[in-house]
């Protein structure tokens, strides 16, 4: 079932947490809403799951407007950050309560509700703790429990609020990657909130990166990494080396010096943002013809790749610099904190300055 | 375990239970703190109840305690003290249950008014009550004097005033579990289509009801022992509006010290098991809603 919001406007306060914001989200897929805390994410998806009343604009499911609906005819099912499973009843009682809930007439006998829960517990795989509580549970556990229970009533969307939020990173990554099997078995149209890129990225169909109540970019994890269109959603998808600097031709001017930059329509003379990943940034010789000035700070060579940590010199002062090489690389180049170097990057996405994303 | 630290272990401690380092240890001296402190300020003197009513023959202790006035009293203060106190129960949770979930002006001067009943000298309260209730009071001379339904002076009016002071104990102990009581338990049973009161009914309810029998049995057992503000507005009418602590005072008025104790012993043992009662069904329902587990 797709999902439409159309100019969703709440503030809270003076705070705006979401300023006309209008997505699609279309039927079957799983969508990741990606930002920083406070950019109004989870105040997105409790509008559409109905625990939060937009102040203007429409929510429309399925085609219907459910704007006036309550969350209990709105048939989502919503799973919480902090599970809010119910603590006094099994697991196998929270599974069932929402079948229990419904009104007689379209409630299913015991023995149909029993099958179930239980085909629901198997699914999670973890039919063999139907008879504990859930403080007997581990967190990721609970969380598998709690996706059961909202998948129980059958909901028409699924909507979780940071559910991989309050578990440790090994947890994390497993969880992730069984959520992402279990939506390509079930299809159930799925948004989740996060504030982890690698999550995002990793897990979802496509990516809607928010900030400050408005969407930045919506797209597949591919493209928004690829071709970011801003330089929050840059810079929020990874590591950053940030410029700043003047287009001279096909130069970018920073400082006293000069990289080259590959041929984006920049007017001359354009005061412009350059980004570049680590990985995307070269370390040469002081003496080497051209590259920023900047002095090594610290040197890590473990793992595959080198990291190197760089402060900036003359033009680039007091900026902050990492780059991430082949270790022969570093080897080569006898690289000791303290020595001065020069930064050459291999590609750099330019913006434009005062552009900020205001213009989306 | 090795036998030989078990059977340093305290009986109580020894089931199946293993010791536990603890941060703070002295199980030891604090247990037999707590039962020197409980023999000599409990213990004691209730026994003394006891040995006391023994220098009572067994026709005489029981002519004592089951002449028909004071059958009645038995009657009206445990009758009127449970009934306060389920009252207490429903209005108590109401009041804990505004002050925990919304805020409007003067919220804090509300919260501490339930706690004035705790303060007040009980005679106070008494006088208060009987001057609101009499005849001629504010609120008496409409109930009795329109209405004709007789507060002061009479049963009704012994239940106001365990009413009074039963309140704090009731908002008091429901309040801090209402606090930690999580919002999203309620989100999450409405998304899963549970109506208002099947929220109430089955998320709820079952969370605060431990809290809410220990505030019932705290305003009970207040309501059984208080004396100050009941007689001042019961009017002790005998059989009619005479309470069993009044009873006790009359015979010790009357030097009767043996007869006072036989009516306290029987006060006593009933208040006992019924706190027993109470404190059992309590312990069922935290069992039932997983908290022991």
């Amino acid at each position: 079932m797709g999902i439409r919001v159309e100019n969703i406007q709440k503030r809270f306060g003076d705070f705006v947490a979401l300023d006309e914001v209008t997505l699609d989200f279309p039927s079957g897929e799983l969508v990741a809403l990606l930002g920083p805390s406070g950019c109004g994410k989870t105040t997105l998806l409790r509008i559409i799951a109905g625990l939060e009343r937009a102040d203007a604009g429409s929510v429309v499911l399925d085609g219907e407007d459910a704007s006036g609906a309550h969350v209990r005819e709105r048939q989502v099912g919503f799973v919480f950050q902090h599970y809010a499973l119910f603590k006094h009843m099994t697991v196998f009682d929270n599974v069932a309560f929402g079948l229990r809930m419904k009104p007689r007439g379209e409630r299913r006998s015991k023995e149909e509700i029993r099958h179930r829960v239980h085909e629901l517990l198997k699914l999670v795989q973890l039919d063999w703790l139907a008879e504990r509580f859930p403080s007997q549970l581990s967190g990721g556990q609970r969380q598998r429990i709690a996706l059961a229970r909202a998948l129980a009533v059958e909901p028409r969307v699924l909507l979780l609020d940071e559910p991989f939020g309050a578990l440790d990173a090994k947890v994390r990554k497993e969880l992730r990657r069984w959520l992402r099997r279990l939506h390509d078995e079930l299809h159930i149209t799925s948004i989740f909130v996060t504030h982890d890129q690698e999550e995002a990225l990793e897990v979802a169909d496509r990516v809607v990166l928010m900030d400050r109540g408005r969407v930045e970019q919506v797209g597949s994890p591919e493209e928004v990494y690829r071709t970011p269109r801003t330089p929050f959603v840059y810079s929020f998808l990874g590591s950053v080396n940030q410029f700043h600097g003047r287009v001279e031709a096909s130069r970018l001017v920073v400082g006293d010096e000069a990289v080259p930059h590959d041929g984006e329509e920049f007017e001359h003379g354009a005061e412009v943002h350059a980004f570049a990943r680590p990985h995307e940034l070269d370390i040469v010789a002081a003496s080497a013809a051209e590259g920023i000035p900047a002095r090594v700070i610290r040197v890590l060579t473990f793992g595959i790749s080198a990291r190197v940590e760089l402060e900036g010199l003359n033009g680039a002062a007091g900026q902050h610099f990492e780059a991430e090489l082949p270790r022969e690389r570093v080897e080569q180049l006898g690289l000791v904190a303290g020595q001065a170097v020069k930064v050459v990057p291999s590609r750099l996405k330019l913006f434009e300055r005062q552009v900020t994303g205001a213009t989306l | 375990m090795s036998s030989t630290l078990a059977s340093a272990l305290p009986v109580g401690a020894r089931s199946g239970r293993q010791r536990r380092f603890s941060v703070i240890p002295g199980f030891g001296l604090t247990l037999g703190y707590t039962l020197l402190y409980l023999s000599l300020i409990v213990l004691i003197p209730l026994s003394a109840v006891f040995f006391k009513a023994t220098e009572l023959s067994w026709p005489e202790f029981w002519r004592a305690v089951s002449s028909p006035r004071v059958v009645a009293s038995y009657q009206l203060s445990f009758g009127a003290s449970l009934l306060a106190a389920g009252i207490n129960a429903v209005f108590g949770l109401l009041l804990a249950w505004v002050l925990v979930r919304y805020s409007f002006p003067g919220k804090r001067i509300v919260d501490a008014l339930i706690d004035l009943p705790f303060a007040l000298p009980t005679a106070v309260a008494g006088i208060a009550l009987t001057a609101i209730y009499a005849r001629n009071g504010w609120l008496g001379q409409f109930i009795e004097g329109e209405l004709g339904f007789r507060i002061a002076f009479a049963p009704p009016g012994v239940l106001i005033a365990l009413i009074f002071i039963g309140v704090p104990f009731v908002v008091r102990t429901v309040q801090p579990v209402l606090e930690e009581l999580d919002m999203e338990l309620e989100e999450a049973a409405a998304s899963l289509g549970a109506r208002r009161w099947q929220t109430f009914r089955y998320v709820i309810a079952p969370v605060l009801l431990p809290a809410l029998l220990t505030g019932f049995t705290l305003a009970f057992a207040r309501a059984v022992g208080e004396y100050g503000s009941v007689i001042f507005i019961a009017g002790n009418i005998p059989m009619v509006s005479e309470i069993t602590p009044l009873m006790i005072i009359t015979r010790l008025e009357q030097f009767d010290y043996a007869g006072a104790t036989a009516i306290a012993a029987v006060m006593l043992v009933i208040s006992f098991v019924m706190l027993l009662v109470i404190n059992g069904l309590q312990a069922w329902t935290a069992k039932r809603t997983g908290r022991t587990i």
